[in-house]
């Protein structure tokens, strides 16, 4: 079998693993499975409104997968998603309440202004990897925290008085469109789709046409070889986590400038920059992948929210689910062997 | 005659290619059998055909004429045929018993027999000279005493049959010594030992037979007291090999790289070379011959701008290229062949066609405007690996699965290819077989006639002797000797590198 099929394969197998686990788990704790997943699928597209919601839901992930893949495909594990996605999406806010611009000016302004913001915040871990050799695992974790704290700060002392939720931003820095809210039965799908499918082409393109990607993957594989070949190491360690950073801030402005329209302080994560790791392996680092794992996560979450109310089935049971299918990718040397045995056999 | 293993007519087939076609394989007891062939010419696909690691299509194996089904290493084991691997399987925190009983624990009682287990291996080390203590951990023991280990691990499991893979690859000079002493034990002892190789020198040293195979297909058996390596390296190639290479005199023209005084630390700190002066002409190979760790590595890193120098000059055609970047030396005429292939050379996870623009993806006609251009990339790649006989399913295959000598071959012609004025070949031919040394030999001298300045640097003195056209002899950081490889000996070459003074060699 090529390997390129086994790259497809993997993925869907864990998929239907962890369904069926999840199926096993929910037949012995005494819910009705069949009812169960007629219900999650009905909550992701059983109706206009529910799949706008689901697009709504994919947006992000996409972006926050590209985030934790591209950093990934240079060699650097960006854990760090998380924070620079809420530094990201407070710059947005920050551009979109701060004043009234035309749209044309306003809106790209904000957007770039998030990914600028996360893009800084990845900067930081990757100046020190590359100066200091500090490990990025270490200080992006780290950084999440201080950006969990730093943005509710910001909030609460700056853009609010005392407050626990900045104003609305102004309309013309919103991605809302009342056009495909009126196409969905108003559910909250906006522009940021758009915005994060060019991105998936970006990724793609710097990858695998340009110099600079070629570098990049270089020093991901063999940091002695591409020093020897005269490539600088650390700029592109630095660089490589400030594209993955400035992903993971374009991930924030989809909820402060589409979603929301707002940010208010948080006692904890999103989720959304750490579901981009488990995004970004299920579709093993490619842009193609990351989109498809990101519909999927993005289908489960919102699918997931019907669960309760028309199966009778606690939404924490689709947490179970996604949780096995993220542990099936992560154990796919196991399905690899064992689609290497079938393979074996039908050969003979 | 008793034959305690014999393989007849083994045939394997991997998709795509025929990795083993009809080869026989007898072993004597009491006998060292030696398994030539070139790299990738299936001496490895055999031997784990032996050791139960692979299923032959065809082909009968034979231990001590009772044919077996060898389906698994337990299976080999039992057999009492033991491999001593070319990378060893050691645990390196775990002491030397620890490591021999791995999978093999003796208990008592739910916990390790450790008492037993050490006196049976100080046993077994002393009967056959080896001379390994038990308690010590891997990690504080030299290369070859761990190589002594896996030997004792093998004898240890009841292994009446030694497999040697290329054990000699990582010893010095005088481990290898002693391990053929130790081969020899081992044979007065009633042991029987393949041992798989391509160094012909130690064929003829230790072996009684010798069986060849090329291209996956077996030549035929010979005995070494019949043969000599002359006949033994063509039996291997295929074809008429030189040792000597063959070379006019050199024409040397206008100083290419000059080093002044130079000064470099290494990674502790430590001054590794105090004050160098080296002089390489246009139409000349310089052969720098040391004992290793005397300033080789940093002195190339130095040049190559991989590493940072404390004081002195070197100069490029007469411009100052201390401390450049690398891409800077590069650009101003440097092209190296790395010690490393696989740290330096390569990136062995890309393709091998987009290897060979490692250097250069960045200039036209490869990338314009920050947009590579594959189909110029691949098509210089095609043009490389056919010129250099690179032997690859395509280019677009991951480096890492081609062999050693092909790896170096690619490296080779990307480096020649970018046409400098200076070309440093750092140790080109280790690891490789007798055709592929040959192959690089003869580019080198080729460089040289065509008018560039070569710097060979290589722990083989044959190899020294046999492609220099001046031997820089480096010791402790210094050139201490410049001499004629028509008018010195190993001897003197060997004395000098330990220290001496020319006079004092000369004597």
């Amino acid at each position: 079998m090529s390997s390129r099929m086994k790259n497809i394969i993997v993925p869907v197998l864990a998929v239907l693993l962890g369904i069926i686990v999840g199926t096993i788990i929910m037949l012995v704790t005494g819910y009705d499975a069949g009812a169960a997943f007629i219900a999650l699928w009905d909550g992701a597209f059983g109706d206009i409104y529910y799949t706008g919601e689901t697009i709504r839901q994919i947006t992000p992930y996409i972006l926050a997968g590209l985030a934790v893949g591209f950093a990934f495909k240079t060699g650097l594990f960006n854990i760090g998603v998380e924070g620079q996605l809420l530094v990201g999406w407070l710059a947005a806010v920050w551009v979109g309440v701060a004043f009234e611009l035309p749209k044309v000016i306003h809106l790209p302004l904000a957007v770039l202004a998030a990914a600028v913001a996360g893009a800084l915040w990845a900067f930081i871990p990757g100046l020190l990897k590359a100066k200091f050799r500090v490990h990025e695992v270490i200080v992006t974790i780290m950084m999440n925290y201080v950006a969990l704290h730093v943005v509710n700060h910001v909030i609460r002392t700056v853009l609010s008085n005392k407050s626990d939720r900045t104003a609305d931003i102004y309309a013309s820095a919103s991605l809302r469109s009342p056009f495909l809210e009126g196409l969905t039965d108003y559910s909250r799908l906006h522009w940021g789709i758009i915005v994060a499918l060019i991105c998936v082409i970006i990724m793609w393109f710097i990858l695998e046409k340009t110099s600079r990607g070629y570098e990049l993957k270089a020093v991901g594989f063999n940091q002695h070889a591409s020093e020897y070949a005269g490539m600088n190491v650390k700029s592109n360690i630095i660089l490589s986590m400030v594209i993955s950073g400035a992903f993971a801030g374009l991930a924030g402005a989809m909820e402060g400038l589409g979603t929301f329209g707002y940010q208010s302080i948080s006692g904890g994560f999103t989720g959304v920059g750490f579901d981009g790791i488990a995004v970004a392996l299920l579709g093993g680092n490619t842009p193609i992948g990351i989109v498809l794992a990101a519909i999927l996560f993005g289908s489960l979450k919102v699918g997931a929210l019907n669960m309760p109310l028309e199966a009778g089935v606690p939404n924490e049971l689709v947490d179970i689910i996604i949780a096995l299918i993220v542990f099936f990718v992560a154990a796919s040397y196991m399905i690899r062997i064992f689609i290497d045995r079938i393979g074996k056999k039908g050969a003979k | 005659m008793e034959y305690v293993i014999e393989m007849l007519g083994i045939r394997k087939e991997f998709p795509g290619i025929v990795a083993n076609d009809n080869i026989t394989l007898q072993l004597e007891k009491g006998e060292i059998h030696a398994l030539l062939g070139e790299n990738g010419a299936g001496k490895s696909t055999l031997m784990n055909v032996l050791f139960g690691l692979y299923q032959p299509e065809k082909g009968e194996i034979r231990v001590k004429g009772k044919s077996v089904k060898i389906t698994n290493p337990n299976i080999a084991n039992d057999l009492g045929i033991g491999m001593v691997h070319q990378h060893f399987m050691l645990v390196d925190p775990f002491t030397v018993t620890e490591n021999i009983i791995l999978g093999n624990e003796v208990t008592k009682g739910g916990k390790i027999d450790l008492k037993t287990a050490e006196k049976k291996v100080a046993e077994i080390s002393e009967k056959y000279g080896l001379a390994v203590d038990p308690k010590a951990k891997i990690q504080d023991i030299s290369v070859g005493m761990q190589q002594r280990v896996e030997i004792l691990k093998t004898l240890y499991r009841g292994a009446e049959i030694l497999i040697f893979d290329e054990p000699t690859a990582v010893l010095t000079p005088q481990e290898i010594h002693e391990l053929i002493q130790i081969m020899k034990t081992l044979i007065k002892e009633g042991k029987s030992i393949i041992l798989i190789t391509h160094k012909l020198k130690e064929i003829m040293e230790v072996c009684d037979r010798v069986t060849v195979i090329r291209k996956g297909v077996g030549i035929g058996t010979v005995n070494v007291s019949e043969t000599n390596p002359n006949e033994l390296a063509s039996l291997m190639v295929g074809r008429e090999v030189t040792f000597k290479t063959e070379k006019i005199g050199a024409n040397p023209k206008q100083d290419v790289l000059e080093i002044n005084d130079l000064k470099v630390k290494d990674s502790r700190g430590l001054p590794a070379i105090n004050g160098l002066n080296l002089t390489v002409k246009a139409g000349e190979i310089v052969g720098i011959a040391g004992v290793d760790g005397n300033g080789q590595t940093e002195l190339i890193e130095a040049i190559t701008g991989l590493r940072k120098t404390e004081s002195g000059s070197i100069q490029l055609n007469g411009k100052e290229i201390r401390n450049f970047s690398p891409r800077k030396v590069t650009e101003s005429g440097v092209s190296h062949i790395p010690q490393d292939r696989h740290k330096h050379g390569l990136v062995l996870d890309f393709p091998i066609g987009e290897n060979m623009v490692l250097q250069t993806y960045y200039q036209k006609p490869f990338s314009k405007g920050g947009i590579l251009n594959y189909k110029e990339i691949y098509k210089k790649a095609k043009g490389l690996i056919a010129e250099y006989d690179v032997r690859t399913p395509s280019e677009f295959t991951p480096a890492r699965a081609l062999s050693g000598g092909n790896q170096q071959k690619a490296i080779i012609g990307r480096e020649v290819d970018r046409n400098p004025d200076l070309l440093i070949a750092a140790q080109p031919t280790r690891g490789l077989d007798v055709g592929a040394i040959e192959f690089i030999h003869k580019r080198l001298i080729e460089q040289r006639d065509n008018g560039k300045a070569v710097l060979l640097l290589s722990f083989e003195l044959d190899e020294i002797m046999n492609v220099s056209d001046r031997i820089a002899v480096i010791y402790e950081g210094q050139i201490v000797a410049i001499v004629d490889p028509k008018e010195t000996t190993e001897q003197e070459l060997g004395l000098l590198m330990a220290g001496s003074t020319r006079k004092e060699a000369g004597e």
